[in-house]
């Protein structure tokens, strides 16, 4: 059954936890960060490949101690300006990053939702990033090939965002699956906000199904992925992304459009 | 043919570079503008992919992000991360990666994780993504970048990805490829001096003793580039 974003948020997140809010481009869990934000949680590990608006407005907001990710920019129109202020000015607090790239993240991530204790692929090599992060080499007991090792994504808490349930909390999502089910599969919780709940689940090609039992709490957060998008729900908001570049720019307009959209709002 | 501006002359020399049939690991920005533009000319049959797990994309549009939903719709089939990092391009199945960076040096490493130390940065820039193994698993590299002493460096703050497969690197100016490992300039578009590709580089650029020019694109091609717009108002 589903229960209130707010509730779900209150039980299963808390300060400290490494979260991993999930969604490659699509299908963005908008309106879980936001409640994060709403109920103040800090010092959160916030695990994602591609940090965009939701956790700029998380770190911006001083939710987060610790960044762990791959690319962290505004798709298409540059930079994420809170994460940098982060990083560079340490405003509003310092942030610590543990960097990787896309197919490392992808690989601690299935590795996790395998329970296994690393992910292995063939990567990592030659470059600055090894000295950086956490990586190790193996070596093929078979073939003698080095090879990269990452240890694998474990999150306290996963969070996604997805079309559609049914009234016994079976998750359906479809287009593009990015890392949803690895984070779900992988974390110790985890929390699924969906569009709107359904009698039943009918099929739909190239979707995939999360039974109940792997989901903690599913809420309905209609536009819930907004300025993300769900496939056959609403389109992505283009104008948005770019819109954000001045809004979060600025410190005070940041603090300004968060106090207005955000902090004054209420949870679905 | 006049009256175009630089990114369409790079887009131009990018595109003629993807024979039909070729699978390219696309990006935003000039690489998915290069390969939609092959794809809608002289290669209808290059495959696109996108980082989002969207394989053969058609989009009509150009797309503003690489999950956008039109990629999904019109692509042969839509696969999960860990299936196109494992399965796809550590499988050996793309023949073409493009890639932008901040920085590169001559040997076509690529800079597009910091500017300044890593631990200060004075520019933190979005990092790697997919960079790393795409330079890794691909058959050759294209790299698009525009000319500047900024971005062409003697040495860079941070290498993200490696130069091994860059076969070319498209600039507004012209042309460069590895001649002996060091990447030398071969070409130049209509109207640039080679000195000024020389002037907007950190080292000391070699140039090719038989320097040639590139063809400006012809009104086909530019047709073709125009009617690919981006998918925002704005």
């Amino acid at each position: 059954m589903a229960i209130p974003l707010s509730e779900a948020v209150s039980v299963l997140v808390r300060d400290g936890d490494v979260v991993a809010l999930e969604g490659f481009t699509h299908l963005i869990p908008h309106a879980a960060g936001h409640e994060l934000i709403r109920q103040g949680r800090r010092d959160l590990t916030l695990v994602r490949m591609t940090p965009d608006l939701v956790y700029d407005q998380l770190i911006g907001m001083g939710c987060a101690r610790k960044l762990v990710f791959s690319w962290g920019g505004n798709p298409g129109v540059g930079s994420l300006h809170r994460l940098r202020d982060a990083v560079e000015n340490g405003w509003p607090r310092p942030l610590e990053l543990e960097e990787h790239s896309h197919a490392g993240m992808a690989a601690a991530y299935a590795a996790g939702a395998a329970n296994l204790p690393f992910g292995v692929l063939r990567g990592y090599r030659g470059g600055d990033l090894r000295g950086h992060t956490r990586v190790a080499t193996v070596t093929c007991p078979f073939t003698g090939e080095e090879l990269a090792a990452v240890p694998a994504h474990r999150p306290d808490v996963g969070i996604v965002h997805a079309q559609r349930a049914d009234r016994r909390g079976n998750v359906q999502l479809w287009g593009i699956l990015g890392v949803q089910k690895e984070v779900v599969l992988a974390s110790a919780r985890s929390l699924v906000t969906v569009e709107e709940i359904v009698d039943e689940l009918r099929p739909v090609p190239g979707a995939t199904v999360l039974p109940s039992w792997t989901i903690d709490a599913v809420c309905v957060a209609p536009r819930g992925a907004h300025p993300s998008y769900a496939h056959g729900y609403y389109d992505r908001d283009n104008d948005f992304y770019v819109a954000w570049d001045a809004i979060s720019r600025d410190r005070n307009s940041f603090q300004a459009w968060m106090n207005e959209n955000v902090l004054s709002a209420v949870a679905a | 043919m006049n009256g175009y501006t630089a990114d369409e002359m790079m887009a131009v020399e990018a595109a003629r570079r993807i024979d039909d049939g070729t699978v390219c690991f696309v990006g935003i920005g000039l690489p998915s503008v290069a390969a939609n533009l092959a794809r809608r000319t002289h290669a209808p049959g290059c495959v696109l992919v996108y980082e989002s797990g969207t394989i053969g994309a058609k989009p009509e549009a150009l797309p503003l992000s690489i999950g956008d939903g039109e990629l999904a719709e019109t692509a042969d089939t839509v696969v999960s991360v860990p299936e196109m990092f494992g399965y796809w391009l550590q499988g050996g199945r793309i023949d073409v990666g493009f890639l932008g960076a901040a920085q590169i040096d001559r040997y076509g490493n690529l800079n597009s994780t910091v500017i300044g130390t890593y631990d200060s940065p004075s520019v933190r820039l979005p990092g790697g993504g997919g960079a790393p193994e795409i330079a890794l698993s691909v058959g050759d590299v294209f790299v698009m970048l525009r000319h500047s002493k900024r971005s062409f460096v003697e040495q860079l703050d941070f290498t993200t990805s490696l130069g091994d497969d860059v076969r070319v690197v498209v600039t507004d100016l012209g042309i460069l490829e590895p001649v002996d490992l060091e990447l030398t300039l071969v070409a130049v578009h209509p109207g640039v001096d080679p000195d000024a590709a020389r002037a907007a580089t950190g080292w000391e650029l070699q140039v090719a003793s038989d320097l040639r020019q590139t063809e400006p694109p012809t009104e086909a091609e530019l047709n073709a580039l125009r009617s690919l717009r981006p998918r925002t108002a704005a």
